[in-house]
């Protein structure tokens, strides 16, 4: 397993261009499947256009304490980007203009970013209905700084989502590095214990299930009976919903498919399984991702390719929910991630 | 000319066969997908079995596709290699079993 992010190795796939162009070329380039574009326009909703924002997407920087083998975001301890609080300010100032309900905080590991428990006192003041901090569970237990997050979530009544691939200590330590199942549950229990994923407690616990290879995730909610119970047994831990998610060919995850030589089956795989009904509901249509230094993308995926939105308001500076509304959203061949079975959004499964 | 006579890629073309019967082809491929809902027993019950099965009548085409089916599903290796154990083990008593009857002519036809 991998200790670096692509960028520190200096990896050409660090660089975005490469990404799509590698997305772009291969059996894509040579026809023998077809590009996302043409299989969307056959649904006659192309190009895809925005509802409603519901949801803004923050990413408060690519530092994470993991270098987990599948990161879209090619996150990593070695990774300095980080959210400074003046774009936070400028975040804040969006929030209370826009008419999202959910604020979604990401990263990397957003605890790490210096300026993130500001950040979360002011924002909570801004009457969000639901605030949600994606949490990768091991920064809980990872230094003593961390220890009283669960608490300092349930003060601001923070919704909190936590990625933890699997139900078994194998899966997830190969995919999330070693140690990380037995940390994972240490951290859950903490949860818990100040009341997440228990019954009547008003705090939410979601799980995030990512498969651990070249596949694609089964049924959600089949996956979230085995979790719900293998969980309960094992380890007395209890949670709110399970949201099941593909894995994009993107950054080290794209590496992954590309060193084990099994990119052309995933993505025939993705292409197989479009599904016009989950193309309808992707999550860019309402939702906005603000990256660490304050630019706006469709989703979090097109920030980690470098696909800003296609509108004169392109940063948090000149934010205009009108000209923003009026956008095309960007795609490529990454987006049929999100189209393939049940679709696949950062709330799970789409239809 | 490909040198084996199964090729990976075939697996994918499967839906094919309805192309030259198409009658015949739909009614067997709306029959597998009925097989597979979850009924008495779950879809994940039904593809560990698939798996076991796949080995007993060794088709490469059905192995590929239930070790994945059964990854999606999040079943465990431990699980697949148990339930090819019983596939095994209930091929090999096949043969074996067959030893009564090779038992039974023996002693017929022997003074
Ligand atoms: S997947 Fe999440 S926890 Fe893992 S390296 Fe990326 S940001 Fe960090
Ligand atoms: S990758 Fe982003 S732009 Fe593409 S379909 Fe998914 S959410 Fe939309």
């Amino acid at each position: 397993m991998q200790k670096k992010s692509l960028s520190a190795r200096k990896n050409n796939l660090s660089n975005p261009a490469e990404q799509l162009k590698y997305l772009s070329n291969g059996i894509f380039g040579a026809g023998e499947l077809p590009l996302f574009q043409d299989k969307a326009e056959k649904t006659g909703a192309f190009p895809l256009k925005p509802k409603k924002l519901e949801i803004l997407q923050i990413n408060l920087g690519y530092m994470c304490n993991q270098v987990c083998s599948h990161c879209h975001v090619d996150a990593g301890p070695d990774r300095k980007e980080i959210m400074t609080r003046e774009t936070m300010q400028l975040c804040l100032d969006v929030i209370k203009k826009s008419e999202a309900h959910t604020l979604d905080l990401t990263g990397g590991a957003p605890e790490m970013n210096p300026n993130f428990r500001w950040f979360v006192e002011e924002a909570s003041k801004a009457g969000i209905r639901d605030f949600i901090v994606r949490s990768n569970l091991t920064i809980i237990v990872a230094n003593k700084k961390y220890y009283d997050l669960p608490q300092f979530f349930k003060k601001h009544n923070i919704h909190v989502v936590s990625s933890l691939p699997f139900y078994k200590r194998e899966k997830t330590d190969r995919q999330r590095g070693s140690g990380v199942f037995d940390k994972s549950i240490e951290a859950l229990k903490m949860l818990n214990a100040a009341g997440y994923g228990k019954k009547d407690s008003g705090l939410k616990l979601d799980l995030v299930y990512n498969p651990a290879g070249a596949f694609l995730p089964t049924n959600q909610q089949a996956m979230e009976r085995d979790f719900k119970k293998a969980l309960k047994q094992d380890f007395d831990i209890d949670f709110n919903e399970l949201f099941c998610i593909t894995n994009l060919p993107i950054s080290r995850f794209l590496e992954y498919l590309i060193a084990s030589e099994n990119y052309e089956d995933y993505m025939t795989a993705l292409v197989e399984a479009f599904n016009p009904a989950a193309f309808q509901n992707v999550m860019c249509t309402n939702t906005l991702s603000v990256s660490w230094d304050g630019w706006l993308y469709d989703c979090d995926f097109n920030q980690m390719l470098s696909l800003k939105v296609d509108s004169k308001s392109q940063h948090l500076k000149d934010f205009e929910p009108q000209l923003l509304q009026k956008r095309e959203i960007r795609t490529s061949q990454h987006c049929y991630g999100c189209t393939a079975g049940a679709g696949s959004s950062c709330q799970g499964s789409v239809i | 000319m490909s040198k084996t006579y199964y090729d990976p890629a075939d697996l994918k073309k499967f839906g094919k066969i309805s192309e030259w019967d198409e009658e015949l082809g739909s009614k067997f491929f709306d029959y597998y997908n009925s097989v597979f809902e979850e009924g008495a027993l779950t879809a994940r019950e039904k593809s560990l079995i698939a798996l076991a099965v796949s080995h007993v009548v060794q088709c490469p085409y059905c192995i590929d596709a239930y070790t994945k089916d059964g990854l999606e599903r999040g079943i465990e290796k431990e699980e697949m290699m148990e339930a090819i154990h019983v596939g095994a083990a209930i091929k090999g008593g096949a043969t074996l079993v067959h030893g009564v009857q090779m038992m039974n002519k023996y002693n017929k036809l022997s003074m």
